[in-house]
């Protein structure tokens, strides 16, 4: 039975040397998925092997039970954007589409390749050669032709690139329309704001491993247990850092050379406060650094926390002949 | 086997629209052109200019040369600019695909460098010698895209790879080696020329059996190792 099921058992993926992906357990259902991690962890070659363009060094990757690899019939049900702008900007975006309608051999390729572009509000412009278009349009044609059979899975690399925050809500309400119809949507991206945004489940990949799994909010919550670090630079740091550690949302502020340096209880009403703050003592804020954003550090500290922490569900790594040891993954719960 | 007409129109606009298609247009305009002042110069006997005219620039460097270009080309590019995952991503047989391909690779490797080589051969002698040439070179044409469009899938420098075979092993081995000659798409267009016409302006020492045996064979080889390759396609992650 064909219900859109993307399956990796305990699938790795290297290199030479390099381990890209490294004993990888998950199972991507219908809904929206984001598949989260920093540059360079390991993402791409996740979405890769699930879309059959890469096969796994070791393991199984598979969809509704069928392995992804040297398999063609899966892209009946499969939709695929890269984050490569693989298009001939010779083609005008109607062309482009419906190359992609004839290629799937529909019934009614031209009918397909409209609903595609209507879809994605590039019915405008698709008499144009894609050359013209800019980076956001590209992309919404590139999601017209992966959605123009229809498909059960959509896999999506950094779909968000180059889209302005129109275009990305526009996107956004597209994949949750989708999901609502039952499909199974994976994204990646390494912005954390946008997986909030589209929320749903997130798989989190760190160098190459399943770091964190399951209901995002979960997951976020485990995360606040640690307190945000902000590098702030102002016109008198001084008086500033006597009016922050009056705030509830402030648990410590230091002062040294490079700047004043606040930990934060919340993210969101502090970074609201501080300009509050600001305003109110006449301070001109010149600098305002996240300094521990970066998901590596947040997620080091998840799979930290995973050996003390009790977890619901945690997902269990297959335990036989992994490249080398990893930690478990933290779970967020069922989805 | 079928041909996927979407491919080839769109592998056509493609070859045509890129700036490496220019490079197909002087070489058989300039063998034209040579030939041409040769057919009417007294100076040199046709035997003599034919056999290195055509012979050895024509069928020897620009026939390999162009089928060199544009086999590469076909699938080679799209994979290095990536737009070939929108035609992988399709459930499509590997075969239909690389067979669209080596379709254009065909008729345009015909139309920039066996065309021009027929008119060469009328320009030179007879429509007979003419005829035998175009069907030569045809023939030659047909088994070195395939070739090419097969080596674009089995090393990131199939040009390279390409230029060592038609430089190294078919122009200086092969003359030093009989034995290579089995294995040189040129000797095949050179002796299947031989065989149709009489003139013996153009002469070659392998059977035609050999010829239009290994033709075969390395048309159907060609088109069975790319369709393979092609089916296990990598897309290199971020991490390759």
């Amino acid at each position: 039975m064909n219900t859109g099921v993307i399956e990796l058992k305990s699938a790795s993926r290297w290199y030479g040397n390099v381990v890209a992906v490294n004993d990888i357990t998950m199972t991507i259902g219908p809904g929206v998925t984001g598949l989260l991690g920093p540059n360079g962890a390991g993402k791409t070659t996740v979405l890769h092997m699930m879309a059959g363009f890469l096969a796994p060094s070791q393991g199984e990757v598979t969809l509704d039970g069928r392995p992804t690899w040297r398999n063609p019939e899966i892209y009946r049900h499969l939709g695929l954007v890269t984050e490569r702008e693989n298009v001939h900007g010779f083609l005008t975006g109607w062309d482009f589409v419906l190359a992609s309608a004839r290629l799937h051999r529909l019934r009614d390729p031209e009918a397909a390749a409209r609903r595609a572009l209507h879809i994605v509000e590039m019915t405008e412009a698709a008499n144009r050669r894609i050359s013209t278009y800019s980076k956001g349009m590209r992309q919404r044609t590139r999601v017209a032709a992966a959605l123009v059979h229809d498909p059960r899975v959509l896999l999506l690399d950094e779909p968000f690139n180059g889209m302005d925050p129109r275009q990305r809500l526009h996107m956004m309400e597209l994949l949750h329309t989708m999901a609502r119809e039952g499909r199974t949507i994976l994204f990646s991206s390494h912005i954390l704001e946008e997986v909030e945004q589209l929320s749903g489940t997130v798989q989190v990949i760190v160098a190459g491993r399943l770091a964190a799994s399951g209901d995002y909010r979960r997951i976020r919550r485990l995360m606040t247990n640690r307190p945000h670090v902000f590098t702030i630079h102002s016109s008198d740091d001084r008086r500033l850092a006597t009016a922050l550690i009056r705030l509830e949302s402030v648990s410590g502020v230091s002062l040294g050379q490079g700047g004043l340096q606040v930990q934060a209880n919340d993210y969101g009403s502090f970074t609201r406060a501080l300009t509050k703050t600001a305003r109110q003592e006449q301070i001109r804020l010149r600098q305002v650094l996240p300094a521990d954003e970066s998901l590596e550090s947040v997620f080091s500290y998840l799979v930290a926390a995973n050996d003390g922490a009790a977890l619901p569900n945690p997902v269990q790594p297959a335990p036989a002949s992994r490249p080398t040891p990893s930690p478990q993954p933290v779970s967020g719960g069922a989805r | 086997m079928r041909l996927n007409t979407t491919i080839m129109r769109i592998t056509m606009r493609s070859m045509l629209s890129r700036k490496r298609a220019l490079l197909l247009i002087p070489m058989p305009l300039l063998l034209i052109v040579l030939t041409v002042l040769c057919a009417n110069s007294s100076s040199i006997a046709t035997a003599e200019w034919v056999e290195v005219l055509i012979g050895d620039l024509g069928v020897a460097v620009v026939l390999p040369l162009t089928a060199l270009i544009i086999g590469t080309s076909v699938l080679g590019s799209e994979i290095e600019d990536g737009t070939i995952t929108h035609i992988l991503a399709k459930p499509l047989p590997r075969s239909e695909i690389v067979l669209s391909k080596l379709v254009v690779a065909f008729v345009l490797t015909m139309v920039t460098a066996a065309v021009p080589l027929g008119i060469t051969g009328a320009i030179a002698g007879s429509n007979s010698f003419a005829v035998a040439l175009l069907v030569g070179c045809t023939v030659a044409a047909l088994a070195y895209s395939a070739f090419f469009v097969a080596l674009s899938l089995l090393t990131r420098r199939p040009l390279l790879v390409g230029l060592i075979y038609v430089l190294l092993w078919e122009s200086t081995l092969s003359a030093l080696f009989k034995g290579i000659r089995n294995l040189s798409i040129q000797q095949y267009a050179i002796s299947i020329t031989d065989r149709i016409d009489n003139s013996d302006l153009l002469i070659s020492d392998l059977s035609v059996t050999v010829a239009v045996v290994m033709s075969v064979v390395f048309t159907v080889v060609g088109t069975l190792v790319a369709s393979d390759r092609l089916r296990s396609f990598n897309l290199t992650g971020e991490a390759a």
